[in-house]
This record gives C-alpha cells, structure tokens and sequence, in this order.
C-alpha cells in the first residue's frame, strides 16, 4: 500500500512579464501546505521567478508563447516543473555556469540557475532546441506537517 | 511609470519597489537611465526599504548602472537591506562592489 500523500497542481499562462509575480505567488501558496517557514517560501519562489523569467527572455525572447508549471507535494517534498515550448538551450552544461548569459546586453546577470540551484535541493534541465525546456526542481521542507495532517482529513 | 526616484545633489536615490524582479527591474533600469543623463547624477542609493522579493534580474540592474556610474567616478550602495536581500547581494558577489547600510548614510 502506498501510504505517501501525495497533491498536484498545474497552471498555464501567457510569457508576459507581468505573469513572473503570479507564478511564484502562485507556487507559494500551493506550497503553504507542507508548513514551510518564510525562508523557505522565499527560496522556492526565488527559483520560481528564475526558471519563469528564463522561459519568457530566453525561451521565447519575448515573443508570446505558453509556460506551464507542474507543482506536486510528495510527503514532505515539493516538486516544481516549469516548462516552455520556446527555442530550447544549445549547451545546457554552459547556460548552467554562474554568470554566462547569452544577454549582456538585457543586463541579465548569468545568475538564474546558479539562484535556482542555491534555493533548492536539486535542479535537472531537459531541453531539446526548437522544442522547449523543461526545468525540474526539488525541495525537502524542513518539520513540515500540516499537510500530512490535511491530508488525512480529505481521506476521512 | 515608476515615480520613486529622488535627486539629492548628485545623488539619485531609487526606491525599489515591493518585488524586485525582471518586470520590475526592466522598468527601473529604463527610467533610472533617465535620471542619470538628464540630473547630472555621480551616485546612486538603492533603497530597500519596501523590498520583501528581489531575483537575479535585480543583480543585473544594480550591477549596470554601477558600471555607467563607475565610468566617471561615482558609486552605488544599497540601503534598508534586509536579511533576504543581503543573501541575494552576498550569493551573486554584488557586495563586493556595492556596500550596504542598515540605515540611511548620515552626510546624505
């Protein structure tokens, strides 16, 4: 018998700047089950906003397009996926590095995914170019409860 | 428009906003540029006084308006940083260059 309690949720919306604070707010919330502490919540909406803002400026470079972001609770775990369908990264190893950008001149600092893996636990790229990416990112919540706790009231 | 910049003397003061992020960093940047041409502006304050959320996109805009000041001798600190925002400066090695005050500096 499986006994881990699992929640999912998904959201879809357009690559408009003004979606980044949505998505994290978005995320956060969903995340308020696991009873994460106000750090925390920052570290997860931090790497949210960076995998988001990444998708828009250099997935779609600012062109209209869709992202998706995939959040499932596993125990005490959050799983966040964000997801573009825009022009994928060549050479992920090198996107990865802290402080290349491919866009000095939007005065973007090459730090995105270097936040994303300081602010998580585990951070995987999947992109294939012309198709999209898909960042995965992972986080334990330190004496989470509440959602264990809810989760059995919904099963009774 | 984003109103919340002061001059004071040579000094641009910004007030950055409640998120500091690529919406909102785009937006500052553009009308900061302003202000620097126009006000014959040596340095400059970022406030943080109302900041609770700031990403890598705000690293970015700090860090290019400290290089178009550092070209004639000016400098940038950051002020009212709160514990978050310290993190995020001290992660991306932005408070190498840029010192930041619990409080305003006395002689501004």
């Amino acid at each position: 018998m499986n006994t881990k309690q699992t929640n999912e949720m998904q959201i879809e919306f357009d690559s408009k700047s003004e979606n980044e604070g949505f998505a994290r707010v978005a995320v956060a919330a969903f995340l308020t089950q696991l009873n994460p502490t106000v750090e925390e919540v920052a570290d997860v909406k931090t790497a949210v906003s960076e995998a988001v803002t990444n998708s828009i400026i250099h997935g779609y470079e600012k062109k209209r397009g869709k992202i998706f972001i995939r959040c499932i609770m596993q125990e005490d775990e959050i799983v966040v996926s964000i997801s573009d369908k825009g022009k994928g990264i060549a050479d992920i190893k090198k996107a990865m590095e802290p402080l290349f950008t491919t866009k000095p001149e939007l005065e973007r600092s090459g730090m995105g995914f270097a936040f994303m893996e300081a602010f998580m636990d585990q951070v995987d790229v999947i992109s294939e170019v012309g198709i999209g990416t898909t960042v995965t990112m992972k986080k334990k919540i330190e004496n989470s409860s509440t959602f264990r706790v809810s989760g059995d009231e919904l099963n009774g | 428009m984003y109103n919340n910049f002061d001059v004071i003397g040579t000094w641009l003061v910004i007030r950055v906003p409640k998120e500091l992020d690529h919406h909102n960093a785009e937006m500052i940047r553009k009308e900061a540029d302003r202000y620097i041409e126009r006000e014959n502006i040596q340095s400059i304050i970022f406030d943080f006084q109302d900041t609770v959320f700031m990403d890598s996109s705000g690293i970015g805009t700090i860090m290019g308006r400290y290089k178009k000041v550092k070209f004639s001798g000016g400098n940038v600190i950051a002020v009212h940083t709160n514990d978050r925002v310290k993190r995020i400066f001290l992660l991306s090695g932005l408070n190498k260059i840029i010192t930041t005050y619990d409080e305003m500096p006395k002689q501004i």
